[in-house]
């Protein structure tokens, strides 16, 4: 009786989404699937099934593996600094702060910031000799950086300009989670004696989980999908330096317009993306203290 | 809580790192600042004896219809917002409340749309947009991102660590499952729905490319496009069109961020006594 | 009351007239949609609904639907997404160097489907024969030529001065430009490099095009006019790239790994770089903002002075009804007629591609203001047709990649493009 209502109502309440979804998401991922089984069309030359030949080529493709390998690097890093630097400025600005306004702005103006503007800035900032990062560098005797110009420390930059732009991002649901914590709960380990960090540590972390669990799904997304300053400020480049998964669907798809290999490689990303995904939240979810 | 728990040093301390912290993530749109409100010979000098000027601003509002484009640009995300709010509601709502077999397979289903980019499926998307004639409108260019999944799962966290008292305790005053829905988890999820509406809104005041590649006239052109003209580097960056073209078009969310921001406060309380 | 309503009724009859009347003229014109970039700030938007305007009180029949489509690539992605989906623009000015990707996709007819007078064949005619040439493959001319450019050299007169160098001479050949940056570059007590030489931008996108004025500077092309072949293990491309390193590694005088192009101007503006290769658009933005004198020079060379051409060409789009497609010729020569490109020229610093264009009086009473243009002008003949292959993106991003790796050190110049040649190969083979 139960189980009937709930399909009824649940299925009711499920139903706009799952149109709008199937229409814009799920039918067209379905058909990259298909694409990727065929080749790409090139104008009077139709497409042809190919089975698996645009995965065969993958393997083959250098550039690809050189994709994957950056994007690790950048998966490694800002995942962990962004979420750890959201959490610490959320906790700073959901306390009562000189001039918390403004600081909680300052957190989030990255997000507030069009990436195409933001990126045209972050180039002045790298710019060698006059830029604001090697002015600072010259400080300590190292100036004349080219940090974008050069293959060791273009991924570098690029990974700063993601840690700035995620954290504060995150920060905001953070800050959110933390002013729906019920304040008893606090007051009660207030006092029982907690130190801060005790009180952090049992009370408001394992209150946040629910939350650290969204973003961290997210981060590890947005580690494959922020490349909006890589189409902007490198192009991939120096030599590939700086080219990730993502970034090589889009050159693939609109530059090289090779929608049969696109389309292979954005299920392989696809793939990747929902492994993770199924992975932190079958193991998360279930561990997670909701109420 | 701080003075429950800290020290005045400590204090102190924290506020000095805090502002530390926010001098840093704010120096971007200091330089747009600086850049947008001096000559262009100043973009890479800082000089305190710089003359200020309106110039910059005056040549971008020359440069595109702006306040058309102000105006789509309101209604578009404000017809996303709504939307995604009712939508994205409903359907945390049945997650959480009303389990049924295989409602957790569709969960992860929904996950889906959080990995793909919507560029990616330009193409396809612009065809099912041009099969049912909704090219080059601001509804064509909202509907792909009415359900979204982010929103979903973000209103799943939340309600789902409601406490279960407050379900009960509205269940046994006699509210349906509506009520319970518009009287205790919305109101205690309100600064999650603030920091939602926030981010979102903050995305498709930038989005660029699908509303640039669905749209053809001024009408229904929000304002990114004007923005781009700008951002073009065929002849190198000029910082001060760029930055001032950038803050014409992200006052708006600087202003509603500092308004909406005081609403992070305690919702818990006020929503358990009700 | 009754007279009252007889006017109501009356009016309001006369409105539905005139409402027919206004949409059976509608339905009457063509409508020609037009697609464009602006990669040059400024209210460029207007200049282009102003020429439209102007157009459509000269032919009442067509309606000219002018959009604004972000820059080159987001134009691109906008006309072929649009295409692919059977509603293409009926013309559209993109890259020259598209030709290749436009036919390939069959997205594009040829314009001389559509040259069938006298007067229209008098008026192909009348383009710069280096620019129409880039726009010709398998014997058809498929691009009429518009927003062109080259790239040119500009120079710092006050660093030269400083150096004891003459500030009014410009280097000739490689040798002087290496003499002249040793001379004008500038260390501080540290042993810091407070000012360089020259600076020859090598990010993607830049790199293959400059690359192309220092392979022809050394007398040769990187690759046919049919588009399908390379040339990159010829000796005298490896040595136009070894040079290029070695300004860096031998001479001292380019800053280290890749310059950037959008910061190159600023790099000049903040007397960093005292030599610059950039393009001619940039010469606004930077007599505007320049606190010192400087020169705009042709490209040196070795073998031969040389330079590179770059820019958009007008496209139309073969699935356009043919109406449309014959209406859009018409707004092509009005485009392209001497009057506009001059206006044009002036406007955006571009190039403006005909010979009649530059004998019209606006023109020359510009170029009595701003002699330099006519230094850019007097360098098309000697340019050559950017790099552009069938699947140009692809072979232009190896080329690229190529670049970046010698420049960086990471490859020599000889294996950096060996590598590329191979690469290559195998990309273009389908098309052999």
């Amino acid at each position: 009786m139960k189980a009937s209502r709930n399909a009824l109502y649940g299925g009711l309440l499920l139903l706009p989404a799952a149109v709008l979804l199937w229409t814009f998401t799920y039918q067209p991922i379905l058909g990259t699937i298909v694409d990727s089984l065929f080749s790409t069309a090139r104008g009077k030359r139709p497409a042809v099934f190919v089975g698996l030949d645009q995965y065969q080529r993958m393997i083959d493709d250098p550039v690809f593996w050189k994709a994957m390998g950056n994007n690790l690097v950048y998966a490694l890093t800002t995942i962990p600094l962004s979420m750890a630097l959201a959490l610490m400025m959320a906790l700073l600005v959901n306390s009562h702060l000189r001039g918390q306004a403004a600081v909680r702005m300052a957190y989030f103006t990255p997000t507030i910031l069009p990436m195409v503007a933001v990126a045209n800035i972050w180039l002045f900032f790298y710019a060698p000799d006059y830029g604001l990062v090697d002015r600072f560098l010259q400080i300590f005797g190292w100036g004349g950086q080219n940090l974008l110009g050069m293959p060791d420390t273009a991924l570098g930059a690029l990974i700063v300009i993601t840690i700035w732009k995620e954290a504060g991002f995150f920060m905001i649901f953070y800050l959110a989670a933390l002013q729906q914590i019920s304040p008893t709960l606090l007051e009660a380990a207030g006092l029982e004696g907690a130190s801060y960090w005790q009180t952090l540590r049992r009370v408001i972390l394992p209150l946040l989980m629910p939350t650290t669990l969204f973003i961290s799904i997210n981060a590890v997304i947005g580690a494959f999908r922020l490349v909006d300053h890589v189409v902007v400020m490198t192009k991939g480049a120096p030599d590939n330096a700086t080219t990730l998964l993502l970034f090589y669907i889009y050159q693939t798809g609109f530059g090289y317009w090779d929608t049969g290999y696109a389309a292979a490689l954005t299920v392989v990303l696809l793939l990747i993306l929902a492994l993770i995904a199924l992975f932190q939240f079958g193991y998360v979810d279930k561990k997670v203290h909701y109420r | 809580m701080s003075a429950d728990f800290r020290s005045t040093p400590v204090i102190a301390l924290t506020t000095v790192g805090a502002w530390l912290l926010a001098v840093l993530w704010v120096l971007p749109l200091l330089y747009g600042f600086w850049t947008a409100f001096h000559p262009a010979e100043f973009a890479a000098r800082f000089d305190l004896s710089a003359p200020w000027t309106l110039d910059n601003f005056r040549r971008v509002w020359d440069a595109a219809p702006f306040s058309r484009y102000f105006l789509n640009t309101f209604f578009l995300v404000s017809l996303i917002l709504v939307c995604q709010f009712v939508i994205c509601t409903m359907a945390a709502y049945a997650f959480v409340c009303f389990p049924f077999r295989g409602s957790e397979i569709l969960f992860m289903l929904v996950l889906v749309q959080l990995m793909i980019m919507p560029e990616v499926l330009l193409v396809e998307n612009y065809r099912t947009l041009s099969r049912i004639g909704l090219l080059d409108t601001t509804l064509g260019i909202a509907l792909p991102y009415l359900a979204s999944a982010f929103g979903i799962f973000l209103f799943r966290q939340t309600f789902k660590s409601i406490p279960k008292e407050l379900e009960e305790a509205a269940r046994l005053e006699g509210a349906n499952a509506l009520q319970i829905l518009l009287r205790v988890f919305v109101p205690v999820a309100k600064p999650t729905y603030i920091a939602y509406g926030l981010v979102t809104v903050s995305y498709h005041w930038n989005n660029f490319l699908w509303p640039l590649v669905v749209t053809n006239s001024v009408e229904t052109r929000p304002i990114t496009v004007g923005l781009q003209v700008f951002a073009t580097v065929e002849q190198g960056v000029d910082w001060s069109l760029v930055t001032a073209a950038t803050l014409l078009s992200v006052t708006p969310l600087l202003v509603a961020f500092l308004l909406f921001q005081r609403q992070f406060v305690q919702s818990f309380m006020r929503a358990g006594i009700r | 009351m009754y007279q009252w309503k007889k006017t109501l009724a009356g009016g309001a009859l006369a409105t539905l007239a005139m409402l027919a009347l206004a949409s059976g003229t509608a339905l009457a014109k063509t409508q020609v949609t037009f697609f464009y970039p602006v990669q040059v700030g400024g209210p460029l938007t207007k200049v282009i609904d102003g020429y439209v305007a102007k157009f459509e009180a000269a032919n009442p029949d067509i309606k000219v639907v002018p959009v604004y489509s972000g820059n080159y690539l987001d134009t691109t992605t906008k006309a072929l997404t649009a295409a692919k989906s059977g509603t293409p623009p009926t013309v559209a000015v993109l890259l020259a160097t598209d030709i290749f990707t436009l036919i390939d996709e069959d997205a594009v007819q040829p314009i001389d489907d559509f040259v069938k007078t006298a007067d229209d064949k008098a008026w192909l005619a009348g383009f710069m024969p280096a620019y129409v040439a880039s726009a010709k493959v398998d014997g058809h001319v498929w691009a009429v030529p518009f927003q062109r450019s080259t790239a040119v050299l500009y120079w710092n007169k006050k660093a030269f001065a400083e150096a004891g160098l003459d500030p009014k001479k410009y280097p000739k050949t490689w040798d002087e430009m290496v003499a002249y940056g040793k001379a004008v570059t500038k260390k501080d007590a540290s042993g810091r490099v407070v000012r360089w030489g020259v600076g020859i931008p090598g990010n993607v996108g830049s790199a293959q095009w400059l690359f192309g004025a220092l392979a022809a500077q050394n007398g040769v092309r990187l690759m046919n006019d049919a588009g399908n072949q390379t040339n990159l293990t010829n000796p005298k491309v490896v040595e136009a790239l070894k040079f290029w390193v070695d300004l860096n590694k031998v001479h001292g005088i380019h800053p280290p790994g890749i310059q950037e192009w959008g910061t190159t101007p600023s790099d000049f503006l903040e007397e960093r770089i005292a030599m610059i290769w950039t393009t001619t658009g940039n010469l606004t933005n930077l007599k505007a903002n320049a606190k010192f004198d400087f020169g705009l020079a042709p490209y040196p060379g070795k073998v031969a002075p040389a330079s590179v051409l770059g820019g958009g060409n007008l496209y139309i789009f073969k699935k356009a009804p043919t109406a449309e497609k014959e209406a859009a010729m018409k707004f092509i020569k009005f485009l392209t007629s001497d009057e506009i490109l001059a206006d044009w020229s002036i406007n955006t610093g571009y190039v403006a591609p005909r010979d009649g264009a530059w004998n019209t009086a606006a023109l020359k009473a510009y170029a009595v203001k701003v002699p330099e243009i006519l230094v850019a002008r007097d360098q098309i003949p000697v340019s050559v047709p950017e790099w552009s292959t069938h699947e140009n993106a692809r072979t232009g991003k190896v080329l690229n990649d190529a670049l970046a790796a010698a420049l960086t050190g990471t490859k020599t110049p000889q294996k950096a493009l060996a590598d590329a040649q191979a690469e290559i190969d195998r990309i273009l083979k389908p098309y052999r």
